[in-house]
């Protein structure tokens, strides 16, 4: 039983560490696009200065919220933050389907970078502080640092302990895009970001779904094992709807 | 001033690009949590006819989305 209860404990550790290891790879790389851009035309230093101070402030919203989240009774959090989870999850689902179907652009990184890069070229410098590259790096950093708190939050507000696994996995996400970033100079054009989403969403949404039951006091059959199933269910669905949308786009083609 | 308003406008946009769609996920919660529970047959079942519903709204809206753009 005691190993049963473990091999539970470590498989819900293991899938918030992993949920929020994915999802914040995702918005760590969209804030490195634009970073990037900005300290290669207007200078490194105003640019890594407004990327700091924005992760400084979001460092201290993670220190303020996650421990005001402990006085809360667990199933009020997991109710709400299980719909809020819910809702950016399959929000996050149904647009990788309809992408990976063709009916929505894929994100492109490389065109995003030339576009900041052609708009830091176009602005104005005046000497001292660079506002403009610190207000751009502070902007992207918060805006997609942002997104990062609210999924650790959200992951580690499901249940006790799950805050440090969920902080974890954010951390590594953010030490391997910088290490990229250093190392490579460019943005990260080859990272599968419609397939890192589509898992994310997989997985959010399965996490949202099971704590709005739990925080309704909803039995599930399987108890934490209904989590996986739950994945498994979500992932099948949309592995179905796929192929089902792209041919849809196909007959439409032909029709025209 | 305009960081925070686009910063108020992202995190809106975190949970909802499409209305109906958003709209639809919290009608089911909030239907689910106070309807199922008093629904004897079901109420062994409920989180899978939580799961249930969500899956079909997940799929009406793909279809949905898929139709406008013939």
């Amino acid at each position: 039983m005691a190993i049963g209860l473990g091999h539970l404990e470590a498989t819900r550790l293991g899938t918030t560490l992993v949920a929020a290891f994915l999802a914040s790879l995702v918005e760590c790389v969209e804030a490195l696009t634009v970073v990037l851009a900005v300290g290669s035309v207007r200078g490194w230093r105003s640019a890594l200065e407004g990327a700091a101070a924005a992760l400084g402030l979001l460092a201290a919203i993670v220190a303020v919220l996650g421990p005001a989240l402990t006085h809360i009774p667990l199933h009020l959090v997991q109710l709400v933050v299980g719909a809020m989870i819910l809702l950016f999850g399959l929000r996050w689902l149904r647009k990788a389907i309809l992408r990976s179907a063709g009916l929505i652009p894929l994100h492109d990184e490389q065109a995003a970078f030339q576009r900041e890069a052609a708009a830091m070229r176009r602005a104005g410098r005046a000497p001292g502080l660079d506002k403009l590259a610190f207000t751009a790096a502070f902007h992207i950093t918060m805006l997609e640092g942002t997104e990062v708190v609210f999924i650790v939050v959200a992951l580690g507000a499901g249940g006790t302990g799950l805050l440090l696994p969920a902080g974890l996995g954010a951390a590594a996400a953010l030490l391997v895009i910088v290490a990229l970033g250093v190392a490579l100079h460019r943005p990260l054009a080859r990272v599968p970001e419609n397939t890192l989403k589509f898992v994310v969403g997989v997985l959010l949404s399965a996490f949202g779904t099971f704590w709005v039951g739990e925080g309704a006091g909803f039995a599930w059959p399987g108890s934490d094992l209904a989590i996986p199933c739950l994945m498994a269910a979500y992932l099948a669905i949309a592995l179905c709807l796929v192929p089902m949308c792209r041919a849809g786009a196909r007959v439409a083609e032909v029709d025209a | 001033m305009r960081w925070l308003k686009s910063i108020a406008r992202e995190i809106f946009g975190l949970f909802v690009d499409d209305g109906s769609f958003a709209s639809g996920i919290l009608v089911w919660v909030a239907l689910a949590v106070v309807v199922l529970p008093r629904v004897a047959p079901v109420v062994r079942w409920a989180g899978p006819a939580l799961f249930a519903g969500l899956a079909l709204i997940l799929i009406e809206s793909v279809l949905r989305f898929s139709r406008r753009r013939k």
